[in-house]
């Protein structure tokens, strides 16, 4: 019996050493560092940009074993803002993300991996005007390290390429704007 | 008061001056052509040439129409209205008034709303390419939601409302012409007849 006991105490520790070390960090939208960005071209003759100004998130992450990192970020889908409360009530409207219907925006992680130079790649699901797609994001660790209030913090920068009509956006904006690019900054406050 | 001898610009006990006339079908006509064109160009393709013209034109005479529609208010409560018909009943009477303030009140709460929505972002709306109308007023929303969408689903659940409210009045003057065969269709046609009398009357 005792061995049973210790078998399975043993077991137990590897499956959550990973998540027993990791450090996590919840996204500083309180002090809005934290961005979630996106641009498309206009008639492929300038980028547009614009953002989602409400939005949630956390991650983990663990220098030791980079690899189990997790991050999972909500987007308020209503909260997009593009400089133009005409463009934005036709973006949040059944044309694009048709908001009353698919308030949020999420993505859940599946796997991270480090590569060099202070690069990583962050794959996921991200799920986006009912549509659920894996994404790869192409991250940059901006750095980490004691803020002056007696927190730590640490940042990432990522960028991906969506095709609108993936996720089933098909308003005809012409043949230079069928993709958007999305870009985040988030900083993370180490709990 | 102005009165001009033999030039009905004004209201008379027995007829709308042509002013008024002029006036009411002005309003009529857009609030139509408001109507299908707020529809229509909603639905635009991104390429269409209308995609930008469609609601240069709509807010240019949406608020030409606010104008229209206060100057109305104005006289009408300053000016006083021809009377009403003797024939009509007491019910008929108070159902119309009801109807024609709600018309006036509905009006404007749409062209308020559709200011808001353009204005949300504190761009201005130009008339044509006459004048600019500022972005003064602003609403608070609730709960984040943005002023325009608040100002959009007023916009057009007002305009939904109002569209049956027109389609009341219309039945009620075809009812006054074809059921009632009095004069109340008439007199809103013809400014110029001093007195209006349909062949039915004189029997």
């Amino acid at each position: 019996m005792k061995q049973i006991y210790r078998t399975a105490i043993v077991v137990l520790a590897l499956v959550f050493a990973p998540l027993s070390f990791a450090d996590n960090y919840k996204v500083d939208v309180k002090g809005a560092h934290a961005f979630i960005q996106f641009k498309i071209k206009h008639l492929g003759y300038s980028w547009l940009t614009g953002r989602f100004n409400t939005f949630d998130g956390q991650f983990s992450y663990d220098e030791k074993n980079p690899s189990a990192s997790k991050v999972t970020i909500d987007i308020d889908t209503a909260s997009i803002d593009s400089n133009h409360a005409e463009r934005d009530k036709h973006l949040r409207g059944k044309d694009f993300l048709n908001v009353s219907k698919f308030p949020k925006a999420t993505f859940v992680s599946t796997s991270f991996k480090n590569l060099d130079g202070g690069k990583a790649e962050l794959k996921g699901e991200l799920t986006l005007h009912g549509v659920t797609k894996m994404i790869t994001i192409d991250v940059d660790h901006v750095g980490h390290g004691k803020d002056p209030w007696g927190g730590y913090r640490r940042g990432l920068a990522g960028t991906t390429t969506l095709k609108l009509k993936d996720f089933g956006i098909d308003y005809n904006l012409g043949p230079a704007s069928t993709e958007v690019e999305l870009s985040f900054g988030i900083e993370g406050i180490r709990q | 008061m102005i009165r001009l001898k033999n030039m009905p610009i004004n209201n008379r006990p027995t007829h709308w001056g042509w002013l008024a006339v002029l006036m009411h079908w002005s309003t009529a006509l857009c609030v139509f052509g408001l109507f299908t064109l707020g529809l229509w160009m909603t639905g635009l393709d991104y390429y269409s040439p209308w995609y930008k013209q469609g609601p240069w034109i709509h807010k240019s005479i949406g608020v030409l129409l606010l104008l229209l529609t206060l100057l109305r208010l104005f006289m009408r409560l300053s000016l006083k209205a021809p009377l009403p018909l003797e024939s009509h009943k007491s019910g008929e009477r108070m159902a119309a008034k009801a109807t024609h303030m709600l018309l006036y009140a509905l009006i404007l709460i749409i062209i308020m709303s559709g200011y808001l929505i353009s204005t949300a972002d504190g761009r201005s709306i130009e008339v044509f390419s006459w004048f600019s109308v500022p972005a003064t007023i602003t609403i608070t929303g609730i709960q984040g939601e943005a002023q325009e969408e608040l100002a959009g689903s007023l916009h057009w659940y007002s305009a939904c409302i109002l569209m049956g409210l027109v389609g009341l009045h219309i039945l009620g003057a075809l009812k006054h012409h074809i059921v009632d065969k009095d004069t109340t269709l008439l007199r809103m046609l013809r400014p110029y007849a001093n007195k209006v009398i349909r062949k039915s009357q004189l029997k």
